[in-house]
């Protein structure tokens, strides 16, 4: 089994040089993709198999290279094998889109050596048995994803993106590799000898803490966001997918691996931790998503309201399991899971549709979009599913797993530590209110960039995207269909996870009749996706052929060569701002110190009104902008270092040598 | 190795830290030029000593290297440089002489201990040896720190070469090719640094490092 996976990675690894040969010929993206399609397809069978075989022990591998004395540990787990399907699935996924979509790369050389690179760096951290493997495919994969964010370097902006990004992912490796050198303290650095070491509670307590800072940078946990709706969307269409559902789960992997798997027992305070930063995640990060006109940058906040999700799931397992309910703790793990899973498909398929859109017009900016249902239909249908599952609506993908976090909420009256009783339901609260904006902010997506009509000429003259992108995109939305129907076999597929990583596995869901699903009990709560599914089908068709025959047939007065609408200009059309103003009003002036600025010139004057909102972001201002100051300061006075006299710098290093034997005499 | 072997090639590094002391404090260039060719010929002295006493004949090779290379060639080649250059009669400011040879003392001692401390294993006669070299080193060092003119700060270079030339002849069994590359590697730094001294002048008619620095903007 490992054998096969490390493989492929090594067929993604010779890929990439591959790919800079590949670049200058005609179809070789087209050849380069299609590699990638195959071989992260071996991946995903690879782990899935692993998965579904419950007898199957964890299976390992040791190769001669990376520090001398230690070598290089591989280790397929039920875990891994979890999140190599979830990262597999999206890389084969992005590389059948790209199949058409990479056609319209301006400068393939940029793109082609280190999408492969990048694919292999992600697997090798999900396979990493030691701690030096681990933080080396880690930084590998920071570093491919960062070429790939810079690939667009003429605009300034992308520039600035993969800088703030490498500075972000620089700050999460150091913590990872604190983490990892407060755990190896007396252990060394195979994960078996961490495992089976003791770390005191203090040093367990930091190492949760690094992980959380490192881990947390690369998902974009508030408040070490900020690089993400930068960074996400400069990337190619495919990649910020990619980025965005399967290298944050990448993220989410190290997190549960370390905290969950190295560490021993959890303390309570550790999930009290999790839960304050999970809930206010997802909160904020769909807050902002609303405040956004550009399709990417929305669902790039929308990424980071989604590992909100997830992180407030694995705090609740991290709760529940500190304070010895297992059965609690396996449903609150099973749900962000289920969560990981789910946004690696809908999170792909709704970048995989901003790349369509933006390919065929040129645009971001939904002020500018409009009426693409009429000319990209399959496109719209498929973004629609996406959004319908991204929004937490049955019977898609998206519901069960939140409601199944919910059903975990539920349960915390039963804690017995005060604290965390109080705690959770305000973490509950933050989370509905979440859902209830993701929703707001999906119709805002989708009515204003595809329904009315064309705010401008770009829009106005789009044309459906190419069969292989749209070929990606159904083939996410029906599997947000299955997922959403059959959830039970996705929750059955986890149990060794669970069992793995809280001790404890949720209730068999196969068995039950119709494809229910049960968290705790039948006697509690149930859901059944099949049944939510016949219904909306069946009472949607009925309304609409009872509109349709009803409604329409009915005359109407118009008035003539109007055509239903009193002013033909796509200007007066609801737009993606006004959407969202009576929200920012509620929220936004406290959050984002958001204003408006009216400006009504004086009766006779012919200029036009104007109105100017201005959106702040203060954690931006109040936590990056002071560190940058210091570290600017503290450079700036460095510097000098840098114009010394060739005198002053043979001093220097004299007297550096005399300091340091100095230190070896005394 | 008798008593009488050993005192002599102690002598001779001695003689080797000595005669940096008298490089430190000399304030014109042909004779701190002299002072190096001494120094220089004391190396091969001693390499030399050090060669019949470990009866290691390639040492010999190593020794005329010294003499030739370092003692005359390069000397005579710097003496014709300053010539040309004009700059013969130039005085150098030492930062005080009381202070650097204070100094120079302090480097010696700390060599002593370190070396005394790091090397309780090895001979006598090598640890006596590897004490008067990083003592040589550290005063070729200081030599170039308390220099401005380009010409004595190359001096000073030399002469911390020849330092770890005697380290290595000290501590037995250095392969000739290594020590020929080294002393090679020192001729064409010599060379380099030449080159540079005559492009430092055309460009700003002086060899005192100050020039480049004023040229680069920098206040002292």
């Amino acid at each position: 089994m490992i054998a096969v996976a490390l493989w492929s990675v090594a067929v993604l690894l010779a890929l990439a040089p591959a790919g800079i040969a590949l670049s200058t010929r005609p179809r070789g993206s087209f050849v380069l993709y299609a590699a990638c399609l195959i071989v992260t397809m071996t991946l995903c069978v690879t782990g899935a198999l692993h998965l579904l075989d419950p007898a199957h022990p964890p299976s390992t591998a040791t190769l001669p290279v990376g520090l001398p004395w230690l070598g290089a540990h591989f280790r397929l787990d039920a875990l891994s094998a979890f999140f190599l399907v979830v990262v597999n699935l999206g890389g084969a996924a992005a590389s059948l889109f790209a199949l058409g979509y990479g056609s319209h790369e301006e400068s393939p050389g940029r793109v082609l050596p280190f999408y492969p690179a990048y694919l292999a760096g992600m697997n090798t951290v999900v396979l990493a048995n030691d701690a030096f493997s681990f933080l080396v495919a880690w930084e590998f994969m920071s570093l491919t994803s960062w070429a790939l964010v810079v690939s667009h370097h003429r605009d300034s902006e992308n520039v600035r993106a993969g800088y703030v990004y490498l500075l972000m992912a620089s700050f999460g490796t150091l913590a990872l590799l604190l983490a990892f050198g407060v755990l190896a303290n007396g252990a060394g650095y195979d994960f078996d000898a961490i495992r089976a070491a003791h770390p005191s509670a203090a040093a367990a307590g930091v190492v949760v803490i690094l992980v959380l800072l490192g881990a947390g940078s690369k998902v974009g946990l508030v408040p070490l966001h900020a690089w993400l709706p930068l960074a996400h969307p400069a990337a190619p269409s495919h990649v910020s997918g990619l980025m965005s559902g399967v290298m944050t789960k990448v993220a989410v992997y190290g997190f549960v691996r370390i905290v969950f798997d190295l560490l021993p027992e959890p303390v309570w305070w550790w999930s009290m931790v999790v839960l304050l930063v999970g809930g206010p995640t997802a909160t904020l990060g769909v807050l902002y998503a609303l405040m956004q006109r550009d399709i990417k940058r929305v669902l790039a906040y929308s990424t980071i309201e989604n590992i909100g999700i997830v992180f407030t799931g694995l705090g609740l397992a991290l709760a529940f399991k500190a304070e010895g309910l297992d059965w609690v703790a396996a449903l609150a793990f099973t749900a962000a899971m289920l969560h990981v899973f789910n946004h690696a498909l809908f999170k792909s398929l709704l970048f995989f549709g901003a790349g369509a859109v933006l390919g065929s017009t040129g645009e971001r900016d939904m002020e500018k979009l409009g009426g693409l249902i009429h000319r990209m239909p399959k496109t719209a249908f498929a973004v629609l599913v996406g959004c319908v599952a991204i929004s937490a609506l049955p019977p898609f993908n998206g519901f069960v797993s939140e409601w199944l976090t919910f059903q975990a909420i539920l349960l915390s009256p039963q804690l017995p530590s005060w604290g965390l009783k109080l705690i959770i339901p305000a973490v509950g609260g933050l989370l509905a209110l979440a859902a209830a904006f993701a929703a707001a902010c999906f119709v805002r997506l989708y009515g204003v960039s595809f329904l009315g009509r064309p705010r401008s000429d770009v829009a106005a003259s789009a044309h459906e995207t190419d069969r292989f992108s749209l070929a990606a995109m159904f083939a996410l939305a029906a599997l947000c269909l299955l997922a959403g129907i059959v959830p039970g076999l996705l929750i059955d597929a986890l149990a060794p996870v669970s069992h793995a990583m809280v001790g404890n596995v949720m209730p068999h869901q196969t068995g039950l009749e119709w494809l229910t699903i049960v968290p705790i009990a039948e006697s509690r709560s149930s859901y059944n996706g099949l049944l939510v599914f016949l219904f909306v089908a069946l009472s949607g068709t009925a309304a609409a052929s009872a509109i349709h025959r009803l409604a329409s047939d009915r005359v109407r007065r118009a008035p003539a060569w109007d055509c239903g609408f009193p002013d033909p200009n796509p200007a007066i059309q609801y737009s993606a701002s006004g959407f969202s103003q009576p929200i920012r009003r509620v929220f936004g002036s406290v959050i984002f110190a958001a204003r408006e600025i009216g400006e009504m010139p004086p009766p006779s004057s012919p200029r036009p009104a104007r109105l100017t909102v201005v959106v702040r972001d203060l954690i931006w201002e109040a936590l990056y902008a002071p560190i940058a100051t210091v570290i600017g300061w503290a450079t700036e006075r460095i510097n000098v270092l840098q114009f010394l006299t060739i005198r002053r710098y043979l001093t220097l290093v004299f007297s550096a040598l005399i300091v340091l034997l100095v230190v070896v005499a005394l | 190795m008798s008593s009488l072997q050993f005192d002599i090639a102690h002598l001779l590094a001695g003689s080797l830290v000595l005669a940096s002391f008298v490089m430190l404090y000399q304030d014109r260039l042909y004779s701190l030029l002299n002072v190096y060719a001494l120094h220089a010929s004391v190396l091969a002295l001693s390499v030399a000593w050090q060669a019949y006493v470990q009866k290691a004949p390639h040492l010999y090779v190593t020794a005329s290297i010294a003499l030739i290379f370092k003692a005359i060639i390069i000397p005579v080649a710097l003496h014709r440089i300053i010539a040309r250059l004009g700059i013969h009669r130039e005085l150098e400011k030492v930062i005080g002489v009381g202070m650097t040879m204070m100094a120079g003392i302090a480097l010696v001692a700390l060599s002593m201990v370190v070396m005394l401390r790091v090397t309780p294993g090895a001979d006598a006669l090598a640890r006596e040896d590897l004490a008067f070299a990083l003592s040589v080193v550290l005063l070729g060092l200081l030599v170039m720190v308390t220099r401005r003119n380009a010409v004595s700060q190359v001096v000073g270079f030399m002469s911390l070469e020849n330092g770890l030339v005697l380290a290595a002849t000290g501590a037995k069994g250095m392969p000739l090719v290594v020590e020929i590359s080294v002393a090679f590697s020192v001729l064409i730094a010599f060379i380099v640094i030449g080159i540079f001294l005559f492009r430092i002048r055309e460009r700003f008619d002086s060899v005192d490092v100050q020039a480049l620095d004023r040229f680069r903007g920098e206040r002292r």
